[in-house]
C-alpha cells in the first residue's frame, strides 16, 4: 500500500525536481561551510601569524577575530537561508507530490 | 597533547575539562549557601515539572520522544542545553583567560558541525526515525543484527560519557558547593533517575530548556556587567588585556594548541562528526512534530550556541583584567600564582567580582543544573537503546507490549543510574581524560558512518553495516587505547603505540572502507532485497510520507 504510494511519488517528475533542487542547495551550502572551516583550520596549522595581524593599521581588532566572528554569523545565516527555503519552497513541493500521489490512488 | 583531549571534553556536554584539571586541584570549599538555595529552587521547579510530565507519559512515544510534540523553538533550546555544558561555561572561559585566541578557535570548531547536521541530516533523521537512530540504520537491513550493533556502540558512547560526567560533577560540586564528593555523586545519580523514570523525555526536555535559559541569562548578565566596567568597548578590553596578560601581543595569535596539522584535522573531524553521531543528540530530532520543526530546532540551537560562545569569549577576556589583576582570587594573594579553586574557576570568580555572592551562587547553581540535565539526556538515550532496540526489537522481535517496553526502559534507567554512581565513585581518583575522546571517537567512527551511509548510499547491506559499525567501534577504541592518553598516562607505558591522540581521521576511513567493501562484495539474495528497499526509504526520507507523527495530547 505505502510501497505503491512511494512508487507513484517516485514516478512524479516533481519528485526528481525536488530532490535535484534540494540536494544542489544543501550540498552547495555544506561545501561552503566545509571549505571555509577547514581552510581556517589549515591557516591555523600552517600560517598562524597571518591571523594575529590587525585588520587595519593601528586597529586592535585582529584578522583572526574578525574572520571567526564573520564565520559564526555567516554560518548561522546559511542555516537560516536553508531553513527558510526548505520550509517554504521545498515543503510545498513535497506536499504537492504527496497530494498528487493520493489523488492517483483513488 | 593532553590539551586536545581536555578541549574535546569541552565540546559537548562534558565536564571533563574540569575533571581533568580538578583531580589534583580540588579542595573542598566552604559550604556555599547561596548556591545551594538557588540549586534547591531549580530542583523544586524541575520536580514540579517531572510530576506534571509523569501524568503525560503513558505511551512509549511519550517516554522516548515526548510524544513528538515539542516545537522547534523548544527543541532548539533543549539541544543548545544538551550542547552547552558546565565545561563550556567554565572550561572555555578558562581557556580564553589562559590562551586568548586559542579558546575562540575551539569554539568555532564546536559550532561548525551544526550547519552540516542541518544541511545533510536533520530532515532525513526526522523523516526516517522514530525513537532511536538505530531505527534509521536498521530501516531496510536485518533488524536484529544491525540494532544490536547500534545499541552496543550507543551504550559504549553513553557509558564513557556518563563516567566523565559523574566524575566531573563530583569534583565540580565539591568545589562550588562545598559538598562531599560521594554526596554529590549520589545527588546527581538519584535526581537523574527520578527525572527520567517518572518524566521520560517530557521532563528531560524541560529540564534542558530551563537549564539552557538559566545558562544564557547567567552568562549574559556576567558578560554585561563585566563589559560595563570597560565602557562596552571591545577595543578597550583587548588593549588592556594584551598589556596585562603574560602572553602580551601574542594573546590574539593562535598558540600551540593546533600546531600539528594531522591532529588539527582529526580533531575537527571528530568534533564535527562525533556530534552527528551522539545518540542523545540524535534522539532530540525525534521529539519534534515534523521535518519543518526539526530544521527550525537546528536554526535556534545553533543561534544560541553561536551567541553564547561569543559571550564566553568576552567573559574570558574581561576575566583577564577583572579576575587576573585581583589578588583576592589568588592563593596567598599572589597574582602570579594559582587561582583559588584551580584554573577552571575563572567564570565563577568573574561572577563574584561583578555581581557579588548572589551572582556567584546563581552561576554555581547553573553549573550543577547543567550537569544534571546532560546526565539525564544521556541516561534516556542509553535506556532507549536497551529497551527499544535490544528488548523490544531484538529479544521480543516487536511483540513486546508498550507497557512492558516502558517498564524495561525504567528498569534500564535505574540500572544505568546505579552503574553511573558506582563508576563515578570508582573513578574518582583516576585519570579519566581519555573518556570523552573515546566517546566522541566511537560516535564519529562507529555511529556516524553507518548512519550516513544508510541514508545516502543505496548499496549498503547488512554485512557492510555490521563490518563498518564494529570496525569503526573497535578501531576507535584501539586507537585511543594505544594513544598517549591511555597507553602512557593511564597504563604507565613508556611510549604510545599510536602517535596521535585523535582517532577520527584514522578510524572514520576504516569504518567507511569496511562498510563499502563488505557491501559491494555481498552478493546474497538478502543484500539484493536490501538494495531494492532503498528506493522506498529514499522517497520517505525526501518527502516524510509515512514518517512517525506526533501523538495526540
Amino acid at each position: 500500500m505505502s510501497s505503491a504510494m512511494y512508487q507513484r511519488m517516485r514516478a512524479n517528475p516533481k519528485f526528481q525536481e525536488l530532490v535535484a533542487r534540494r540536494s544542489r542547495f544543501a550540498w552547495t551550502l555544506a561545501f561552503i561551510v566545509l571549505i571555509m572551516f577547514y581552510g581556517f583550520v589549515m591557516t591555523v596549522a600552517f600560517n598562524p601569524l597571518s591571523l594575529g595581524q590587525p585588520v587595519s593599521e593601528g586597529s586592535m581588532l585582529t584578522v583572526g577575530v574578525a574572520v571567526e566572528l564573520f564565520m559564526f554569523i555567516f554560518f548561522w545565516v546559511l542555516t537560516a537561508l536553508y531553513v527558510k527555503r526548505a520550509n517554504t519552497e521545498f515543503d510545498s513541493l513535497t506536499q504537492e507530490i504527496v497530494r498528487e500521489a493520493w489523488k492517483e490512488n483513488k | 597533547m593532553h590539551k586536545f583531549i581536555t578541549a574535546l571534553g569541552l565540546l559537548g556536554l562534558s565536564t571533563l575539562a574540569i575533571a581533568a584539571d580538578a583531580v589534583g586541584a580540588t579542595e573542598k570549599q566552604a559550604t556555599n549557601w547561596h548556591a545551594i538555595i538557588m540549586f534547591c529552587i531549580f530542583v523544586a521547579m524541575t520536580m514540579g515539572i517531572t510530576y506534571w510530565a509523569a501524568s503525560r507519559t503513558k505511551s512509549t512515544a511519550d517516554f522516548y520522544t515526548a510524544g513528538g510534540g515539542i516545537t522547534g523553538f523548544q527543541n532548539g533550546l533543549a539541544i543548545a542545553g544538551d550542547y552547552m555544558s558546565a565545561a563550556t561555561l567554565l572550561g572555555l572561559t578558562a581557556m580564553v583567560y589562559a590562551q586568548g585566541y586559542d579558546g575562540y578557535i575551539y569554539m568555532l570548531a564546536f559550532f561548525a558541525g551544526w550547519p552540516i547536521i542541518l544541511f545533510l541530516m536533520a530532515e532525513r533523521l526526522r523523516n526516517l526515525g522514530k525513537f532511536t537512530f538505530s531505527d534509521i540504520t536498521a530501516y531496510r537491513l536485518d533488524q536484529g543484527k544491525v540494532r544490536t550493533m547500534a545499541a552496543i556502540s550507543s551504550l559504549t558512547v553513553v557509558c564513557f560519557y556518563l563516567i566523565a560526567q559523574m566524575v566531573g560533577a563530583g569534583q565540580l560540586i565539591k568545589l562550588l558547593f562545598g559538598l562531599e564528593y560521594n554526596v554529590a555523586i549520589f545527588a546527581v545519580g538519584i535526581l537523574m533517575m527520578v527525572y527520567v523514570t517518572f518524566g521520560g523525555m517530557v521532563a528531560t526536555t524541560w529540564v534542558q530548556i530551563i537549564k539552557a535559559c538559566m545558562l544564557l541569562a547567567g552568562g549574559t548578565l556576567v558578560m554585561f556587567l563585566a563589559m560595563s566596567e570597560f565602557g562596552f568597548s571591545f577595543t578597550n578590553v583587548l588593549e588592556k588585556a594584551m598589556s596585562a596578560h603574560k602572553l602580551g601581543d601574542k594573546l590574539m595569535y593562535p598558540g600551540s594548541l593546533l600546531k600539528d596539522p594531522v591532529t588539527a584535522i582529526s580533531l575537527g573531524l571528530g568534533l564535527m562528526f562525533g556530534t552527528a553521531g551522539l545518540p542523545h543528540i540524535l534522539m532530540r530530532f525525534f521529539t519534534v512534530t515534523d521535518a519543518k520543526e526539526a530544521r527550525k530546532s537546528v536554526l535556534y540551537a545553533s543561534g544560541f550556541v553561536a551567541y553564547f560562545f561569543n559571550v564566553i569569549f568576552l567573559m574570558g577576556l574581561t576575566g583577564i583584567l577583572i579576575v587576573g589583576q585581583n589578588p583576592e582570587f589568588f592563593e596567598g594573594g599572589n597574582i602570579a600564582g594559582k587561582l583559588i579553586g584551580g584554573g577552571n574557576m575563572v567564570a565563577m570568580h568573574l561572577a563574584k567580582a561583578v555581581g557579588g555572592n548572589m551572582l556567584l551562587g546563581f552561576l554555581a547553581a547553573v553549573a550543577f543544573a547543567t550537569i544534571l540535565a546532560v546526565v539525564s539526556g544521556l541516561a534516556l538515550a542509553g535506556a532507549s537503546a536497551i529497551s527499544h532496540d535490544l528488548y523490544a526489537r531484538v529479544i521480543m522481535k516487536g511483540t513486546a507490549s508498550e507497557a512492558s517496553e516502558i517498564r524495561v526502559s525504567k528498569i534500564a534507567t535505574i540500572c544505568l543510574g546505579a552503574v553511573a554512581i558506582v563508576l563515578g565513585i570508582l573513578f574518582e581518583k583516576q585519570n579519566i581524560a581519555f573518556m570523552v575522546g573515546l566517546a566522541f571517537g566511537v560516535a564519529a567512527a562507529a555511529n556516524f558512518p553507518v548512519l550516513i551511509l544508510s541514508m545516502y548510499w543505496k548499496g549498503l547491506t547488512t554485512r557492510g553495516a555490521l563490518w563498518g559499525g564494529y570496525g569503526g567501534l573497535s578501531s576507535a577504541v584501539l586507537f585511543v587505547l594505544f594513544s598517549k592518553s591511555v597507553w602512557v598516562d593511564v597504563l604507565g607505558n613508556a611510549a604510545p603505540l599510536f602517535p596521535y591522540t585523535q582517532p577520527a581521521l584514522f578510524a572514520m576511513p576504516i569504518a567507511f572502507l569496511l562498510a563499502f567493501i563488505m557491501s559491494k562484495s555481498d552478493s546474497s539474495v538478502r543484500a539484493g532485497q536490501e538494495i531494492e528497499a532503498f528506493e522506498d526509504q529514499y522517497v520517505r526520507a525526501q518527502t516524510g510520507y509515512g514518517a512517525a507523527s506526533a501523538s495526540n495530547h
